[in-house]
């Protein structure tokens, strides 16, 4: 089997804090991670590697540090990883990226398998997943939690709203994983980082892929941010107290002001 | 591309936003690097305006685009989805304000129904198709018939539930016919003819407002429980338009071989819920999160819980909020035992009103609580269960 995983670098968004006063982020000293759905989508395609066979590669779109995503891929267990990273690509929405990336996995010629995280903790949006699918014309499974072949058929367990179902599509599919509650993600060894830089990487600017250049980036999004400000502040919280029957009696007053009793 | 003018002050207030740590200070004035993903945050902080995002604007006539669509998810018990009923209600609103038709689009088998309840939730036409093969949702071809319908009528906006099925389907229509699609909408509002769609962003650190001024139709997913559902209007029948479309059998890739329900119909789901009775790791007791169960019960609200409620095997995975769980937003949130891990909080914090109870005063779920109890949880809930019970002369 041919794989391709797709991982973004994203700030690590349980460490943003923002400005009370100003009310912008305060990006200082938040690291930059792989992005958890990602790492798992990575497991689970090794997971299908070792099962049948076969080259992972690992995809990524962004700035030049983005290498370290790719590089820690390459650790944990992927063959090979590229790098989609030009200022071409530079204020991408879903759509573009999503097109980008399609045009680099055609490149590297019919994959079987490509496996995304359901959605960048970063954005939140899950759309290129799908968009990746549609562009690449294959079928999608979406909210996949666990994946396996059986008979050369891809089966996938996935959450639906209110449960889960078994689905079953022939490769080439392409899925995008979320993470199980027990998912511990894996920290590669020194030895296994020391080696993951011999394994072949490549980067890819806009002129390396056969593309239409006003489908990228910034021009090629038909959506665009028009502005960004902080969520309503709460007001700070009031601590009740007292004994427990004295708490009952305040709550139940909280509940009939509040309209719920 | 971005660019600093000569306003610049390098006063360093666009260093400090930059999501990305894209922006230095050099000799006086800000430099941009090389990882800039031009995300814009920087443009609007600066007060000097030094900053300039240029984008092409293309001159286009899209005034043919006409018409506010709602994709109506049916349940399966064949029920209306309250979120499709909240897409309804706030897309009445749009419609009316831009004097355009509010249409549903209804794709099933024998939901035929359905269509007089659409039109008391504002729908004035009903795309409808009907189909053995639409009886239970598929990417391939909901998003086939879907597709064709929109190019064959050229709506202006169409608007999708953020539930798994809106998400799955809205992006594959968006990339098919190349427009945008903003995910997870909790606003949406019309500015100078245009859908401004607001959603939180950064794991709801930040709110952003997005337009898709240039493609048509412009498209949302919208978070469900966000929109109140509006009373319903009396009025004549929508029109309906029966769309004949023939699936081919080849077209539908992927199979369901076997389908779980977490729950039997008509346990609430919790991003519906307008009160949802939450419990963390804390609040199981004997395998069990009974106390929250009863409490939930007397109110008449879901059952929420953490992820270590999940992994201990205590509630399956359709109740979990947080990060690798649901995002909601109800009137109430009730959660109790549950400490408030950053990835449970960016699940519930934007709940109307909530009420935490913990016994350790430190727990960061009173930072996000409007009412907080420093206590025990397996004294206070038998005894609010009760008091509420009385209450309601129950």
């Amino acid at each position: 089997m041919k794989i391709v995983v797709c991982v973004k670098q994203v700030p690590d968004t349980t460490d943003v804090k923002v400005d009370p006063e100003k009310g912008t982020l305060i990006r200082e000293g938040i690291p930059s991670i792989i992005n958890p759905f990602d790492q798992f989508a990575l497991e689970e395609g090794l997971r299908i590697r070792e099962q049948t066979g076969g080259e992972l590669t690992v995809i990524s779109m962004g700035p030049p540090q983005a290498k370290s995503v790719i590089m820690l891929s390459l650790a944990i267990g992927a063959d090979r990883g590229v790098l989609l990273t030009d200022r071409a690509f530079a204020g991408a929405d879903t759509l573009a990226t999503s097109y980008t990336l399609a045009k680099a996995v055609e490149k590297m010629g019919e994959a079987d398998l490509v496996v995304c995280g359901l959605q960048a903790i970063d954005g939140d949006t899950a759309q290129v997943g799908p968009g990746l699918a549609t562009h690449l014309r294959l079928p999608q499974i979406t909210y996949a939690e666990h994946i396996e072949m059986v008979d050369g058929v891809l089966r996938a367990r996935r959450m639906i709203d209110d449960g889960t179902e078994i689905v079953e599509a022939k490769p080439p599919v392409l899925v995008t994983m979320t993470t199980p509650s027990d998912f511990v993600p894996t920290n590669p060894p020194f030895t296994k980082i020391m080696k993951a830089k011999k394994k072949p990487y490549e980067e890819w600017g806009a002129g390396d892929i056969d593309l239409d250049s006003s489908r990228l980036g910034l021009d090629g999004s038909p959506t665009w941010v028009e502005k960004v400000y902080p969520p309503p502040v709460r007001e700070a919280g009031e601590i009740l107290e007292g004994t427990s029957d004295e708490i009952v009696t305040q709550l139940i007053e909280i509940l009939k002001r509040e309209q719920f009793l | 591309m971005l660019e600093v003018t000569e306003d610049c002050t390098g006063c360093g207030i666009c260093v400090k936003t930059c999501p990305f740590g894209a922006i230095l200070v050099v000799d006086g004035k800000a430099v941009v690097q090389d990882n800039c993903t031009l995300c814009s945050a920087c443009v609007q902080v600066c007060p000097f305006d030094a900053l300039v995002l240029e984008r092409k604007v293309e001159e286009k006539d899209l005034s043919g685009f006409r018409g506010v669509w709602v994709f109506i998810e049916v349940e399966d018990n064949g029920t209306v989805r309250s979120a499709s009923l909240e897409l309804l209600s706030k897309g009445h609103e749009l419609a009316k304000e831009l004097d355009e038709e509010l249409c549903a689009i209804l794709l099933g088998d024998g939901v035929h129904n359905l269509t007089g309840e659409l039109g008391r939730y504002g729908a004035t036409k009903v795309y409808l198709v009907e189909k053995p093969e639409l009886a239970e949702y598929n990417t391939d071809a909901f998003a086939t018939v879907i597709v064709g319908l929109i190019t064959k009528y050229g709506p202006s906006i169409v608007l999708y539930p953020a539930t798994h099925i809106g998400r799955d389907l809205a992006p594959r229509i968006a990339a098919t016919i190349q427009v945008g699609l903003t995910a997870d909408c909790t606003g949406l509002s019309i500015v100078d003819g245009k859908l401004l769609q607001t959603r939180p962003a950064f794991g709801g650190n930040i709110m952003a407002d997005i337009l898709s001024a240039n493609h048509r139709p412009q498209m949302a997913t919208v978070r469900p429980n966000v929109m109140p559902v509006m009373d319903p209007i009396d009025g004549p029948d929508p029109m309906i338009v029966f769309e004949d479309v023939t699936i081919d059998p080849g077209l539908i890739r992927v199979k369901v071989i076997e389908r779980t329900r977490m729950d039997e119909p008509g346990v609430k789901k919790i991003d519906e819920a307008d009160i949802i009775v939450s419990g963390g790791r804390g609040a199981v007791q004997d395998g069990k999160l009974e106390m929250i169960e009863e409490l939930a019960a007397v109110m008449g609200a879901a059952v929420g819980c953490s992820r270590a409620v999940v992994d201990m095997g205590v509630k399956p995975k359709s109740h979990q909020v947080g990060q690798s769980g649901k995002t909601v937003s109800p009137k109430l949130y009730l959660v109790s035992g549950v400490s408030g891990a950053i990835q449970h909080l960016v699940g519930m914090k934007s709940s109307d009103i909530i009420i935490a109870i913990n016994n350790d005063p430190n727990a960061p779920i009173f930072t996000v609580a409007k009412y907080g109890v420093v206590g025990d949880l397996f004294e206070i809930l038998p005894k609010l269960t009760e008091a509420i019970r009385a209450e309601k002369g129950l």
